[in-house]
């Protein structure tokens, strides 16, 4: 089963060796599917496409969240247990920020 | 004849529901399906048992042909086969279903599973009572007070949850287990209080929800009996459900502890839950719901040792602080040292955000006022509580209370 | 330049077929990089550490009024070709937005 574990409100106090041993950690044991991290919101934009066929650009995000989306990871577990063990270890996780997991859509 | 059998094999669902359920979600990882095949083997029984008589291993029969439905269903659809990555599906159908004739006992995991933390906290008694104890949806639904539909709505949702986000029945490891077996004694325990507290309706005490919650506790001390806190639980609650005939007066009132009649306690319920206090208070520090099972055995004795339950309530205060723990200890003080004492802890209290809306704060402050002979702020403070409170022996209790101060 | 996709169509935009082509164009252009679709957000589950207390609870930790349904990275050379494959994800479509934001570079 795939999780993504989106970051949300990553505390600065996590250094870059925190994320480089997490990231490390997650392919060592071998449940790494994919991640990026991202840039800061404030380079955000939101596209939308009109019922009449215009694209409707505007700057900043869409959903008016209280934090913002930092990240994500994506990794390959049993069950929903070991997702929060990885999120729980994932320095974004610490300091008040938070890991929202949620399953993957799997195609047949 | 009939009704005998009836009788019996209503007894034995009771019994078997939750651990046939418990054993086929263990078999098959799929909630749905054990559900859909449990109901199936006893609609079975329903019809054949009558006719040729119980069984002599009740439980095997009933797994033997819940797995075979759940085989059947299986096999008419394979994708939800394949979905479930069932390897062995033939295998399994020849195999023995049951060792010795005796249901391996896999509840444990659905203990943890219905009160996972991943679940909404409002959710996870009523899936306790639903898949544990084995009430139907509209039982669980009379049993929170809401309509079936919603109750329905409720569990289908926390089911969906389940099964997509993929929640596992599996026990929690040894390091787990210190944060997640709190979440199913207070599963428990919100059953229980929700029939014991009754903050509705007519009745103080929903003797069947409570005693459902015993059951639930006696099942979770079978399975853990070296767990001091589900020691704890089971202890309490015995020792709080022993006093349930003597709460209630002739006209249907609370009846405080002091003015109770001690012959309508339940001795056998206080004798199988004091040693249990012992147990849960012995090898290690104390636990909160060993505390209270403490607090609640000493109610159980006659006189009550007051200065030793505030003491308890220090105790308790230190491991779970809460103003309704302040306000419980607050009243032992007034037993122990005088109203006065009292009054002035529950003044410290007042204001108190978590206590708004609790009739309990200004019912005790009544109580407290009237002992000091204070009639007009006595009479002031029942009324508060009057406007708050939701069950009717409470209300009938400080209406008289109001009378007798002259309001 | 990496772009993350962000996709808020609340599950309404867009047959399964305009998905199919819009992935397919994608991976022909040679801009893909992954996506995902997530399933339904009552299927959430959100964790934080508090200290060393670990926090589980149902749901997502934010009311937001739209929900994150999916998401592609793409691989293109700026913003405009961004923003061009964003209008033509059916997410941005029929009420639905597409978020972009750039990946960051280590």
């Amino acid at each position: 089963m795939k999780y993504m574990l989106l970051i949300h409100g990553a505390s600065e106090k996590c250094t870059t060796d925190d994320w480089v041993a997490y990231g490390r950690a997650l392919q060592d044991a071998g449940v790494y599917v994919g991640s990026a991290p991202l840039a800061d919101d404030s380079l955000t934009t939101t596209v939308r496409v009109s019922d009449g066929g215009e694209t409707v650009v505007t700057d900043g995000p869409f959903a008016e969240a209280h934090e913002v989306l930092g990240g994500y990871y994506i990794i390959d577990v049993p069950d929903l247990d070991a997702a929060s063990d990885w999120a729980a270890r994932c320095p974004g996780a610490r300091f008040g920020g938070r890991m929202v997991v949620r399953p993957i859509v799997e195609f047949p | 004849m009939t009704g005998d059998v009836n009788a019996s094999v209503e007894a034995i669902f009771r019994e078997e529901r939750g651990r046939l359920l418990a054993a086929l979600v263990r078999r098959f990882g799929d909630l749905d399906l054990a559900e859909e095949v449990t109901s199936e083997a006893i609609e079975a029984a329903l019809i054949r048992w009558p006719v040729d008589g119980v069984p002599a291993s009740p439980g095997a029969w009933l797994m033997t042909t819940a797995r075979r439905r759940a085989v059947d269903r299986l096999r008419r659809d394979q994708t939800y086969a394949a979905r479930l990555a069932l390897l062995q599906v033939e295998a399994d159908r020849a195999g023995p279903p049951v060792v010795d004739g005796v249901l391996p006992d896999e509840r444990l995991r659905l203990f943890f599973t219905c009160s996972h933390p991943a679940l909404p906290e409002a959710d996870r008694g009523a899936l306790t009572l639903r898949y544990l104890a084995g009430l139907t949806t509209a039982e669980v639904a009379r049993a929170y007070l809401v309509p079936v539909e919603t109750m329905a709505k409720r569990l289908v949702r926390a089911k969906k949850k389940i099964s997509g986000a993929r929640i596992p029945f599996r026990v929690p490891d040894v390091r787990e287990l210190p944060a997640r077996l709190p979440g199913v004694l207070r599963a428990i325990y919100s059953i229980f209080t929700e029939g014991y507290a009754a903050s509705a309706g007519p009745d103080l005490v929903r003797h069947d929800l409570a005693e459902e919650a015993l059951r639930l506790a006696r099942i979770l001390h079978r399975l853990l009996p070296g767990e001091r806190e589900v020691t704890g639980l089971l202890a309490l609650m015995l020792l709080t459900h022993a006093r349930r005939a003597a709460r209630t007066g002739p006209d249907g009132g609370l009846v405080l502890l002091e003015d109770q009649d001690r012959s309508l306690w339940d001795r056998a319920m206080i004798d199988e839950g004091e040693p249990l206090v012992v147990a849960a208070l012995t090898g290690g520090p104390p636990g909160p719901y060993g505390v209270q099972a403490a607090i609640a055995a000493l109610h159980d004795e006659e006189p009550t040792d007051w200065p030793q339950i505030v003491s308890l309530y220090d105790v308790l205060r230190s491991l779970t602080p809460s103003p309704v723990v302040d306000l419980n200890r607050a009243v032992a003080v007034a037993m122990r040292d005088g109203p006065e004492a009292g009054l002035a802890l529950l003044d410290d209290l007042a204001g108190e955000p978590r206590l708004r809306g609790l009739h309990v704060f200004p019912a005790a402050r009544g109580e407290l006022l009237r002992r000091l002979g204070r009639p007009a702020e006595a009479a002031h403070a029942f009324r508060e509580a009057l406007e708050l409170v939701g069950s009717e022996p409470e209300r009938r209790h400080l209406r008289a209370r109001l009378d007798e101060v002259g309001g | 330049m990496k772009y993350m996709l962000l996709i808020y169509s609340g599950g309404a935009a867009g047959d399964f077929e305009a998905w199919m082509d819009y992935d397919k164009s994608v991976k022909e252009a040679g801009v893909y990089v992954s996506g995902e679709s997530l399933t339904d957000v009552a299927q959430a589950t959100t964790v934080r550490v508090d200290g060393t207390e670990r926090v589980v609870t149902d749901g997502p930790f934010a009311e937001a009024r739209e929900v994150l349904g999916g998401y592609y990275v793409l691989d293109v050379p700026d913003r405009e070709t961004a923003l061009d494959w964003a209008a033509r994800c059916p997410g941005s479509w029929e009420g639905g937005a597409v978020v972009l934001r750039e990946c960051e570079v280590f």
